[in-house]
């Protein structure tokens, strides 16, 4: 289980712990209390976080490819805006999409 | 900020308008402040569809593109209903009428082309009319007399035709035609007179032209051939017609529509060169570098074209180059092909309409009762024009082959009829709106056609919003002929699929020059210098296969550029588990091999072991973090069954123990095996070896098989398929040895590494080259690149790692094999709000 860091009006944020144990440039999936949260590291640095499975058949998102803010689902190649959870040439609901950030010690901070 | 560059327009149809929408989806509307001319005072419209108007199908407003509002919209000052009298190069100016001056860095004329009227006794009111006439010819005419190019001659035409009975058009060509049909919907008599001895002479050879005559008449058409009409009788109102040959006819409407003549008077006056249009070369610029001209005004390398492609081949070219995004882009002439309905009468031409030289082929076929009529020239087994009438089933595909001049199959009846009982091949055109098209996608034809309805007029963007044709691909020519259908000549091309990859702007040839010009061995080096430092999420595969393609032992793998099955050796299935395959060479196994499979599966309780086609054994349900301890205990290779890669090669027992066999298929399979495992493809590449023309080892279906025959000597094919499409594959070589074998078999494979496009499997590939020209680069040397091709592949060979035996041991990051990260090394209280 990941710890809870803080509750605020917006949310409760957990420390997800060091960024590096994602892959640069991928994502990787987190059990933030009791549920699945996909979480993503661009190259460029910018840290994303949407619920885990895809709308269309449930494909693990973390598993995709990710590049300039974008998302391709691992198992119908259904594409999806990272930073907005807006499904791009699909008919699919938006993603659920979490706010992640990075603290001073290179950690993950994510509020769902 | 650098201050924006002044580009002028002139003319707004379908050219100048086009060109501007070209300028704006490149970014144009922050490099030039754009201004535009146009005569006629409205936005823009479809001209094409002006017959529709006439015809009464369509409104006026149906077919504007832009209105006013759109011009506004984007900063574009329109100056509509203001000709242009004169350009002033010296001063980089235009001046157009009522002392409209702008003067531009950049000049593009898009001046289009007008109606031919034909030197006629009694076209005007009065002799003295026809002075003025060269300024405003409509005006000028004899009531009754019409040119069919603007909307407001339609427009004039429509009111007129309410009060007659009786309507001659003069020119029997595609626009006459049209305008023949306008009237007579209009429930008037229609006659079209024409000065040939057959309709459509331009496009349509003599037979055709009768067929289609044929069909006219029974709509109620009149035609007469070979009239020259040397009168317009009619004392200030049209009477009749005088032809040379004595004869009259009675009328009370004359539409002229004897051709059309690039506008270029104001280029000529500006001193440009001018021929028949104004001269243009393959950056569409005249001989001024700083003016342009594009569409029916244009002359490129001797030909002016008047249809619409064209026309739009030539504006993206010129965008591209404007905005400096494609400044290398260059036109080299368009292919000429139409598809159209002439008065309901379904017509597609293309190419050439006669043979050309002695040994041109023609494939004939002619139904007069049903006014059909099918022709095609061939020329070395390659399509080099077609023309068919009545019945266009076979366009798309006809298109396709004479687009890419690939090689036709030797029935050619197969090319000029959809094949009874064939579904592939069955006309869209008539299966019902719900009709699933994309069996992959279950998407229908009634969803295809509203989604192009809806603006998507590009294959590419069509495929992309409603996901037809991006399963297996195979329905892709069939989306392609709805797009065609529905979008008729609004059908534009995304640039982007010449692209190797959408997100990098390049061809494969150019991409590769370009990565070994700078040295790039990463993917994120190539976004870096290629693609403005824009990752694409959508290119990253494509690019990792072609990097490792071209720099074997030396490509920088990033991982996030792989698809999840290449970062865990193993196939994603739908519940995340992985389905395993061990490499077992030539599909022949032992007892001590299977026994470890049977405990491995049972240690690791596989939910499910399988044969699979290929010949192996297939482990599903594997979960992520298994994976390593899988493959440890297997202690077998990958069998990458999971890559775009080199995947099995089947054998049949052949020499060693069946009484048919000629050739030992389990040796040489098993030797094709340890050669080529791993290598990556553009696509996966599956093969096999048999050991007898029975082909129990389907080798003649795969993408490269080897076929014993006797005599000692085997049959190298490619090219094969018996998947979503069924392919026979065709021959390369036959060989002696089994040297010889994965010599060629080595030689195709990195040709095929080097020249195929990402994700094109070696049947489309073997189609589009044709196999002779592929025999006499491998086969014959023609290009003298074999041996290098055969080190290339064999540099290839000599990298090869096994990725299970490798990343078992040491995995190539801490969460590779990691689900779900679950837990957090330290407790929670001391992580503190030290970061925030």
């Amino acid at each position: 289980m990941v710890g809870l860091l803080e509750e605020t009006e917006t949310g409760l944020t957990f420390n997800l712990g060091s960024v590096e144990k994602i892959p640069l440039g991928e994502g990787r999936e987190y059990e933030v209390a009791g549920r699945l949260i996909a979480v993503f590291r661009e190259r460029s640095g910018a840290l994303f976080a949407t619920q885990a499975r895809c709308p269309h058949r449930g494909g693990h998102l973390a598993d995709g490819i990710i590049g300039a803010g974008r998302l391709i689902c691992p198992l119908h190649a259904f594409k999806f805006e990272l930073g907005t959870g807006a499904p791009l040439g699909n008919d699919c609901p938006s993603l659920v999409i979490h706010a992640v950030r990075l603290n001073a010690n290179g950690e993950m901070l994510l509020t769902v | 900020m650098l201050e924006k560059q002044k580009l002028v327009v002139i003319g707004n149809g379908m050219a100048g308008a086009r060109l501007v929408e070209d300028l704006l989806a490149r970014g144009g509307g922050a490099q030039f402040e754009i201004v535009m001319f146009g005569d006629e005072p409205y936005g823009n419209y479809n001209r094409i569809l002006l017959s529709g108007v006439l015809s009464g199908t369509h409104h006026a407003q149906d077919i504007f593109i832009n209105p006013l509002a759109w011009y506004e919209e984007h900063n574009i000052t329109l100056h509509a209903g203001v000709r242009v009298e004169r350009i002033d190069r010296a001063a980089k100016q235009v001046c157009g009428a009522g002392a409209v001056v702008e003067t531009y860095d950049k000049l593009v004329i898009a001046t289009g082309s007008s109606a031919f009227v034909p030197p006629v006794e009694g076209l005007y009111r009065s002799e003295e009319e026809s002075e003025s006439a060269i300024r405003n010819p409509q005006s000028a005419f004899k009531e009754g007399v019409f040119v069919f190019r603007t909307l407001d001659d339609c427009d004039g035409m429509a009111k007129y035709a309410e009060n007659v009975k009786r309507a001659a058009v003069i020119g029997g060509g595609l626009l006459g035609l049209e305008a023949a049909r306008g009237l007579l919907n209009r429930g008037l008599e229609t006659h079209v007179v024409h000065l040939m001895s057959h309709l459509m002479e331009v496009q349509l050879d003599g037979q055709a032209g009768q067929t289609l005559q044929r069909s006219m008449e029974q709509l109620g058409v009149r035609v007469h051939l070979e009239k020259a009409t040397t009168a317009i009788l009619g004392n200030g109102r049209v009477t009749g017609l005088q032809f040379k040959d004595g004869s009259t006819l009675d009328c009370e409407m004359v539409v002229i529509s004897a051709g059309i003549r690039p506008n270029t008077q104001l280029a000529k006056d500006a001193g440009l060169k001018v021929e028949r249009g104004i001269v243009v070369d393959d950056a569409l610029t005249t001989d001024d570098p700083e003016v342009f001209a594009v569409g029916e005004c244009a002359q490129h390398r001797g030909l002016v074209y008047g249809l619409v492609a064209p026309l739009w081949e030539q504006t993206a070219v010129l965008a591209g180059r404007l905005t400096g995004r494609r400044p290398e882009a260059v036109y080299a002439g368009s292919k000429l092909s139409t598809k159209l309905k002439v008065m309901g009468v379904d017509l597609a031409v293309m190419g050439a309409k006669e043979p050309e030289q002695d040994h041109d082929e023609v494939v004939l076929y002619s139904e007069p009762s049903r006014g059909v009529y099918k022709k095609l020239i061939v020329r070395e087994g390659r399509l080099r024009g077609a023309m068919l009438l009545g019945d266009t089933s076979t366009a798309a595909g006809l298109w396709q082959a004479f687009d890419r001049a690939s090689l036709l199959p030797d029935n050619r009846a197969e090319l000029l009829f959809a094949l009874a009982g064939e579904a592939q091949s069955q006309s869209v055109t008539d299966l019902p709106h719900e009709a699933q098209i994309c069996n992959c996608n279950g998407v229908s034809k009634g969803a295809i056609i509203n989604a192009v309805k809806g603006g998507c007029t590009s294959l590419k963007k069509l495929c992309d919003t409603t996901r037809a044709g991006t399963g297996c691909g195979a329905c892709r020519p069939q989306v392609a002929e709805l797009l065609q259908l529905a979008a008729g000549d609004l059908l534009t091309e995304d640039p982007s699929v010449h692209y190797y990859v959408p997100g990098v702007p390049l061809t494969k040839p150019d991409l590769i020059a370009a990565i070994k010009a700078k040295g790039l061995k990463s993917v994120s080096a190539v976004f870096a210098e290629l693609a403005d430092g824009r990752e694409d999420s959508g290119s990253k595969v494509g690019l990792a296969s072609l990097l490792k393609t071209l720099w074997p032992g030396e490509y920088e793998d990033e991982r996030d550029a792989r698809f999840i099955n290449d970062r865990v050796h193993a196939n994603i299935q739908k519940d995340r588990t992985f389905s395993v395959v061990p490499r077992i060479y030539g599909g022949v196994t032992s007892p001590a091999e299977l026994r470890r499979i049977a405990d491995v599966a049972d240690k690791y309780q596989v939910p499910m072991v399988k044969i699979t086609g290929g010949q192996r054994i297939d482990l599903l349900g594997i979960k992520k973090e298994d994976l390593p301890g899988v493959w440890r205990d297997l202690g077998m290779p990958s069998g990458h069954a999971y890559t775009k890669a080199f995947r099995t090669c089947k054998t049949c027992v052949g020499t060693e123990f069946c009484r048919f066999g000629v050739g030992d298929s389990t040796t040489l399979g098993i030797q094709i095996e340890r050669r080529f495992q791993g290598i990556e493809f553009p696509h996966k590449v599956k093969m096999a070896a048999t050991g007898c023309p029975r082909n129990c080892a389907e080798a003649t279906t795969k993408d490269i098989g080897a076929v014993a025959i006797e005599g000692g000597k085997w049959e190298i094919v490619v090219g094969g398929a018996a998947g979503s499409k069924v392919r026979k594959a065709d021959l390369l070589v036959t060989v002696d040895t089994h040297e010889e074998a994965l010599k060629y078999i080595g030689r195709f494979m990195q040709y095929y590494r080097e020249q195929a496009k990402y994700l094109e499997r070696t049947y489309d590939f073997v189609e589009r080259l044709g196999i002779e020209k592929i025999r006499q680069v491998l086969v014959e040397d023609r290009e003298g690149i074999a041996a290098r091709l055969d080190a290339d592949i064999q540099a290839a060979v000599d990298v090869y790692v096994d990725p299970w035996q490798q990343e078992a041991i040491r995995p190539r990051h801490e969460s590779q094999f990691t689900s779900v990260i679950a837990s957090l090394p330290r407790a929670q209280p001391e992580l503190g709000l030290a970061g925030d």
